[in-house]
């Protein structure tokens, strides 16, 4: 089945196409498919220059940050578009995804002009300070503090998880502004540059091999009291309004690169034999559904009113990272004992990749159990956790 | 893109439910499967006379209401919720689509109108000895006379025969091929028989044909062209069922639910215990995907094309799947209430299951997209060991 789009839509299809596709097969060749955020870094910036300069990299921002002003259905054709032409993983996805709309709908005037243009451009990668050691699906557990000095912000304490914290520019770190509050009170949201003294990070070794998330350790590091997004201890609701930031547009263009994985999956079997046992071709048939529910899904995301969380919102998360986790488990199971070979030069074949990545999609980005509480409390109503 | 109901589409959905809301409760359906034909007659004459819903898909000048199978189902939704007694998906979805397809004009006079018009209620006999929609080893069989034709063998598994009183057999015939006959019950060297099973609220039956004369007239349009259309007529049957399995996942939740918040053990409710939420939660997960994979089912069949088929096929195993997921936690979450016949889970696990064999097991609908996806079972490969 295809969904079809107005027509006056695919000559931006087209337009959005015709440029990715020169590129990627031209000067950024080299970046085709590219799906970690650790490798290449200067080339990955050079193509987060590129995408920004040529006004790909924001679609849907407004044109004054640098954006297009492009319309949902625009937003998900470039996605889409994306995808198809093998545009690697963005190292600037936390700016673009997650900082840029919380400054949209958070920021004031000056922190807008100040800082939104250089995450269009490709100029500032970001990472995102949430996670604690104490601190994980119990965020406001947060005990990372700042203290006011004039003009500034002195920071105090430990983030760890944090994704391409070693390259990131700025960090947005949930932190505690209030001497003594507990829980979601008192918490402000503070914009951090990197690059600064007070700042160390330290790469973690992932199960698959690689270090893409660090711990982060402020020691005295500065934050400018204008880098403060709303107001002092206001920080909850503006991490909140963040984590919304997660799913919508961008889900489209992953079940794009769900569909690459897949396909390859689905060639390896009918290569390799595999699909000859009557238990994968159910498998993979099952996971082919799973993939078109998922797109219905967004697509019933998109089409309900803006700002409403339908349940099909509520289980989204749930529902994806279920789907890749049995999507990598079913790649290991056509894939056989050649699957299990690491590469000449180390790592694994994509496919083994994605299986190792797969079991972090029910992690982050709120576990699977929380999500469970999520819709069991927030959907369904039923009683809340009890705390300690 | 947008996928989102339009206001007509809503209203069909609130008027069905509103109106089982009052004729299709608890006691009317318990009532109707203690008569052991899940027909109650007043609240089959509100679906049809007043509500018009069996021609929905019909044409107008049918006095149907021309609409297409994402219509439909938010009717079939809503009468699975309710476990609605009455024969309306062999009727609807099955018999009359068939006799649309095949009909000549005299004859959807004859046996469409009435169907419409909710003064008649048939089913349609397509599955092999043992309950498989496989056309290609159907026990109806079909020989020449020098006057016609006459019908031998039997048709098992014919759900909705024990309420109809119009039966369309698919019939084989070793030269000619596929046929469908319009039998008006009853019918000289037909028996009919309800066979009871496992699913009081579809009941089925089973037809024998003893030399039964067929003429021309009974033939709906021409002898042997039936395949295509009923091949048609099962893909759309497919989506729709799947429309009628989230209905039945919809109530097992919302009866848990309901259960969950009232039931106290420990001091406290049962559904503030994480085992609870959380299997709660997987339910609504569940549904929800179903709900998006049933709409990609019907919007395929109203779009057509070479995919529609196994589009609605994989729509309808996903959806089967869940509904029984959903009809399982049902019960297990109610504890030993759950068990019993008084309450109505069963009724709803028992369709979750006969549903999953009505049209074809899920993982003969999922072999059945495999195909057309290109996987199949004769790829080289190389013995254990
Ligand atoms: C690849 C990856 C990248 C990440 N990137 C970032 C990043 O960039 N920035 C950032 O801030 N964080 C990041 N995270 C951290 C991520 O958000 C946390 O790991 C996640 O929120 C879980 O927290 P935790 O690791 O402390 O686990 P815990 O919260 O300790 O959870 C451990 C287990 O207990 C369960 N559990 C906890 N609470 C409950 C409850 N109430 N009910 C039932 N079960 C419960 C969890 O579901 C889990 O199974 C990343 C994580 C991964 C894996």
């Amino acid at each position: 089945m295809e969904l079809t789009y107005a027509p006056e839509l695919e000559a931006y299809r087209a337009e959005a196409a015709g440029w990715l596709h020169s590129q990627l097969s031209g000067s950024f060749a080299h970046l085709r498919g590219v799906s970690d955020h650790v490798t290449q870094i200067p080339e990955r910036r050079a193509w987060e220059a590129a995408l920004g300069q040529a006004g790909w990299s924001c679609v849907g921002w407004p044109a004054a940050f640098g954006g297009r002003d492009a319309s949902i259905a625009e937003q998900v054709i470039f996605a889409e578009e994306y995808a198809r032409a093998g545009g690697p993983e963005r190292i600037g996805h936390i700016g673009v995804e997650l900082a840029g709309p919380t400054l949209l709908a958070f920021g004031d005037a000056d922190q807008k002009a100040r800082l939104l243009p250089d995450i269009a451009a490709g100029r500032s990668i970001w990472c995102q300070g949430y996670s604690e050691p104490n601190a994980g699906s119990d965020l406001a557990a947060v005990r990372t503090r700042a203290w006011r000095e004039g003009e500034t912000y002195r920071i105090e304490g430990q983030k760890i998880w944090t994704s391409m914290g070693a390259i990131a520019d700025w960090c947005f770190v949930l932190c505690r502004t209030e001497p003594g509050s507990v829980g979601p009170k008192g918490l402000s949201f503070l914009l951090v540059r990197m690059d600064q003294p007070g700042v160390t990070v330290r790469p973690i070794r992932q199960m698959t091999g690689e270090s893409e998330f660090c711990e982060v350790f402020f020691d005295g590091a500065i934050a400018q009291a204008d880098d403060r997004v709303g107001a002092e201890g206001d920080g909850w609701r503006v991490a909140m309004g963040l984590l919304a930031f997660e799913r919508g547009v961008s889900t489209l263009g992953q079940q794009m690169r769900f569909r690459t994985e897949l396909d390859e999956i689905i060639a390896l079997a009918k290569a390799n034999g595999a699909a000859r046992d009557a238990l994968i071709r159910q498998r993979l048939v099952t996971a082919d559904t799973g993939l078109k529910v998922m797109r219905l899904h967004a697509l019933r995301m998109l089409s309900g009113e803006p700002g409403a969380l339908g349940p099909e919102a509520l289980t989204y998360k749930l529902f994806w990272s279920n789907w890749r986790r049995d999507l990598g488990e079913l790649a290991m199971a056509v894939g056989g004992r050649e699957a299990e070979l690491a590469v000449a030069g180390g790592g694994f074949s994509p496919l083994t990749h994605m299986f190792l990545m797969s079991r972090a999609d029910t992690i982050y980005a709120g576990t699977n159990e929380i999500q469970r509480n999520l819709i069991a409390e927030r959907g369904l109503g039923l009683p809340r956790e009890a705390r300690g | 893109m947008d996928v989102s109901l339009s206001e007509d589409q809503r209203l069909i959905g609130e008027s069905v439910r509103g109106y089982l809301a009052e004729h299709a409760g608890p006691e009317q359906l318990r009532k109707a499967v203690e008569d052991g034909q899940a027909f109650a007659p007043s609240l089959w004459r509100g679906l049809t006379q007043d509500l018009g819903l069996v021609g929905l898909m019909a044409p107008e000048a049918l006095g149907g209401a021309g609409l297409g199978a994402r219509d439909m189902a938010l009717v079939l939704e809503a009468l699975g919720e309710r476990l609605a007694p009455a024969p309306f998906f062999e009727t609807a979805v099955l018999a009359l689509p068939a006799l649309l397809a095949l009909a000549r004009p005299d004859q959807v006079e004859r046996w469409a109108a009435p169907l419409v018009a909710g003064e008649r209620r048939a089913c349609l006999a397509f599955a092999d000895a043992q309950g498989r929609p496989d056309l290609d080893a159907l026990e109806a069989q079909l020989t020449t006379t020098p006057t016609g034709w006459r019908l031998d063998g039997r048709s098992r598994f014919v759900s909705g025969l024990p309420a109809s009183d119009l039966v369309l057999v698919v019939a084989r015939h070793p030269d000619e091929g596929l046929s469908l006959l319009a039998l008006p019950l009853p019918a000289a060297g037909v028996t009919a028989l309800s066979v009871p099973s496992l699913d009081p609220t579809r009941p089925m039956g089973e037809l024998a044909f003893d030399a039964v004369e067929v003429s021309a007239d009974d033939i709906v349009g021409a002898a042997g062209q039936a395949r295509k259309a009923l091949h048609d007529v099962l893909a759309t049957a497919a989506a729709l069922l799947a429309a009628e399995a989230v209905g039945v996942a919809q109530a097992c939740l919302d009866m848990t639910l309901a259960y969950v918040q009232e039931r106290k053990q420990f001091g406290r409710t049962i559904g503030s215990f994480q085992a609870v939420k959380h299997a709660l939660a997987d339910m609504v997960a569940d549904i929800e995907a179903a709900r998006s994979a049933a709409l990609y089912g019907v919007l395929a069949i109203d779009q057509g094309g070479p995919d529609a088929s196994a589009a609605a096929s994989a729509s309808l195993a996903w959806c089967l799947d869940a509904a029984k997921r959903c009809a399982g936690q049902a019960i297990q979450l109610h504890g030993g209430v759950g068990f019993t016949w008084e309450h109505l889970a069963h009724l709803y696990f028992k369709r979750a299951w006969s549903n999953a064999t009505f049209l074809g097991a899920p993982e003969r609908h999922r072999e059945h997209v495999a195909a057309r996806m290109g996987l199949d079972a004769t790829a080289p490969s190389s013995e254990p060991h």
